[in-house]
């Protein structure tokens, strides 16, 4: 849990515009503002295509910045270029892991060399015996049998893969993990598993995580603070407890009063709340602190309320 | 009540090239008329090739080895493939899961929603576009007479799997098979076309067989629950019994993993530990024991039969036998006992 108020990563007014100038152009993240303290879990949900995926991306650097800044421990990280000295010392203390257990493992690599491949761009072992040994320890830090390093992906069943990724991830002892949709491929009685060996290993090692979803339930159990995105913005920000207990936007009211409750009581006398996008966005909005520690997207007048 | 469908002791085998897979092992269920049945489990616990077999959907590798699916009077395996298009699509239709891949790209949604009638019915070519626009219409599509011009790519993913549905009724089957119809979509999307199929069920007078892992879905849209492991039926219930009754350390455990937004933070998630087993080589005893807290000696031996709970509601689960010692539920499971002793108002069931 975050204790001290620490950014690890502050992300200033970020844009990431596809097919720029062109009649397709899509503004997929749309000046966004926020920062992510050390230690914490950063919840960002939202639909399919409101840009939370890309945003994600973005501060990893897969993609170039259209314009903004992504500073990680203060440095200016959005203009650093592909495969220089920097970009490879930067993304081993930023990691990722993947949706998709199936597609983001190489089907023709060992799980060794998978999960030694991090290891090996970035020089961290001397030589084989020590490679193999970190291999090992990493497979027992996520509970797979170290036995098994020699097989290949398609031995192992979805959440296995999963934590696959997640100790290939480990391998070069980074700080800050960016977790898109890491359990939204996996079965139900799966998921918790995961879900505690994330935050096991949080605090072991005293990660900070980006948690990215569109399961509200889960992104609520496993975040300290959530932001919520819509359409290339981020419409609220605030711890969630506060998001849940005291939504103000009506797109996030709207998302709360959608999530299917396991409870045929609750869901008998269940009330939707329907968004419509016109109603609710002008252009004088913007992202402003409206309570402390609660930010909203609204105009100046709107924030006069609160 | 009628039961409209009627499956039973059900078994489908795949031949693969590691072996003979036992997907599916004596599932019996039924469908009664105008009532919606969930039927839930994970990956490959076999809900979608039970349902796929009631239609003869199934791939080239799989053999029906036993059982008996009756529809009315009659008993589906015993038709031929020609009798069986005449159902498909007619009697009983089926919603897939994913949208994007159920419609041709090719084709206008008009005449994708009209060609169901075209087959089935003698209607002249117009006609049958004039009952494609009304039902595009039942489904909520704004302006559906210049929309049925348009192709698949022009609509959102919900549009695209509410087209997908009035393709499913546009004939009013008897029967619709709903797939993991909501899985691909967003959380707002998934409640209207959960709203929608709630709605054409009260219009059309249909019976829903509907397929998903959400659990939270099940409790909004079932009247009556299936749970599935590995190939078997472990419980079915009224939705009530199964949500707050529930008998099965399966159906305890699926419960359990959910975080609710309740959930304590401070407190690790409860997970069933492991993974299903393979249904290569099933297990002799109880597929369930070697994930189960709640195993006895007699789990590793013999499968457990079906136990009665209630006129409705039976558990595949050795706890139930008399002689079984009594275990304490997890504590979520017990309070959902409790919310139902208070439902009953207190009254012994």
């Amino acid at each position: 849990m975050a204790d001290e108020k620490t950014p690890i990563v502050q992300v200033k007014h970020l844009k990431q515009y596809f097919n720029i100038g062109k009649a397709n152009e899509v503004k997929a993240v749309d000046d966004i503002s926020f920062d992510i303290y050390k230690g914490e879990t950063f919840g960002l949900v939202g639909e399919s295509g409101s840009g939370k995926s890309t945003t994600g991306r973005s501060i990893i650097r897969l993609y170039n910045p259209t314009s903004g800044q992504i500073l990680f421990e203060g440095d200016d990280i959005s203009k650093i270029k592909n495969r220089s000295p920097r970009m490879k010392q930067f993304r081993q203390q930023m990691q990722m892991i993947f949706q998709d257990p199936y597609a983001s493992l190489n089907p023709r690599m060992k799980v060794k060399d998978i999960i030694a491949e991090g290891l090996d761009i970035n020089n961290l072992s001397k030589n084989d015996d020590e490679r193999t040994q970190r291999v090992e320890e990493l497979l027992n830090m996520v509970h797979l049998n170290p036995e098994h390093m020699s097989r290949y992906p398609y031995e192992f069943s979805g959440g296995q893969r999963q934590r696959i990724g997640i100790a290939r991830a480990l391998a070069v002892d980074p700080q800050f993990i960016i977790a898109d949709e890491p359990i939204s491929a996996l079965d139900v009685s799966i998921q918790a598993q995961v879900v505690n060996l994330l935050q096991d290993i949080q605090k072991q090692r005293n990660l900070t995580y980006m948690f990215i979803a569109h399961d509200l339930s889960m992104v609520k159990y496993i975040s300290d603070r959530i932001a919520v995105m819509y359409s290339g913005k981020i419409v609220e920000l605030a711890s969630a407890d506060e998001i849940y207990n005291n939504p103000l936007h009506p797109y996030t009211q709207s998302l709360l009063s959608a999530i299917p409750v396991p409870d045929p009581e609750v869901e008998k006398t269940r009330e939707r709340i329907d968004f419509d996008h016109k109603k609710h966005f002008s252009d004088d909005q913007r992202l402003q602190e409206v309570q402390p520690g609660h930010f909203l997207y609204c105009s100046d007048e709107q924030a006069k309320k609160y | 009540m009628e039961k409209i469908l009627d499956v039973k002791n059900l078994n489908v085998d795949f031949s693969t090239y590691n072996g003979t897979v036992h997907a599916i092992r004596g599932v019996d269920f039924h469908l009664n008329s105008g009532e919606t049945l969930a039927i839930v489990g994970e990956s490959g616990s076999g809900k979608s090739v039970t349902v796929r077999t009631v239609l003869q959907l199934m791939a080239k590798n799989a053999k029906i080895t036993q059982g008996e699916i009756r529809y009315h009077d009659e008993d589906l395996l015993k038709k031929s493939e020609k009798q069986m298009d005449d159902i498909r699509g007619n009697k009983i239709s089926m919603i897939f899961q994913d949208p994007m891949t159920s419609l041709d790209p090719t084709m206008t949604i008009g005449k994708q929603v009209a060609e169901p009638l075209l087959i089935h019915n003698k209607v002249s070519k117009a006609d049958a576009l004039k009952r494609a626009e009304e039902v595009l219409r039942l489904v909520g599509i704004p302006n559906p007479k210049a929309r049925m011009k348009d192709y698949p790519h022009q609509f959102s993913g919900g549009q695209r799997q509410r087209i997908v549905i009035a393709i499913a009724i546009v004939n009013y089957p008897e029967i619709l098979i709903a797939d993991e119809p909501t899985t691909a979509l967003d959380v707002t999307v998934q409640a209207q076309i959960i709203d929608l199929l709630k709605e054409l069920q009260q219009k059309i007078g249909t019976s829903i067989i509907f397929i998903t892992h959400d659990l939270g879905v099940v409790a909004g849209i079932a009247d009556r629950v299936a749970v599935m492991y590995a190939g078997k039926l472990v419980e079915y219930g009224n939705v009530d019994e199964i949500f707050y009754d529930p008998q099965h350390p399966y159906t305890w455990g699926l419960l359990d993993s959910m975080p609710t937004l309740d959930t304590d933070d401070q407190n690790r998630l409860n997970s069933i530990p492991g993974t299903p087993p393979n249904l290569l080589n099933p297990p002799k005893g109880d597929a369930f024991a070697p994930r189960n807290a709640y195993a006895m000696e007699i789990d590793e031996e013999e499968q457990p039969p079906f136990f009665k709970v209630s006129k409705t509601h039976y558990a595949a689960t050795w706890l139930l036998h008399p002689d079984a010692p009594k275990v304490e539920p997890p504590k979520s499971i017990q309070q959902r006992f409790e919310k139902y002793q208070q439902m009953l108002g207190g009254s012994v069931k």
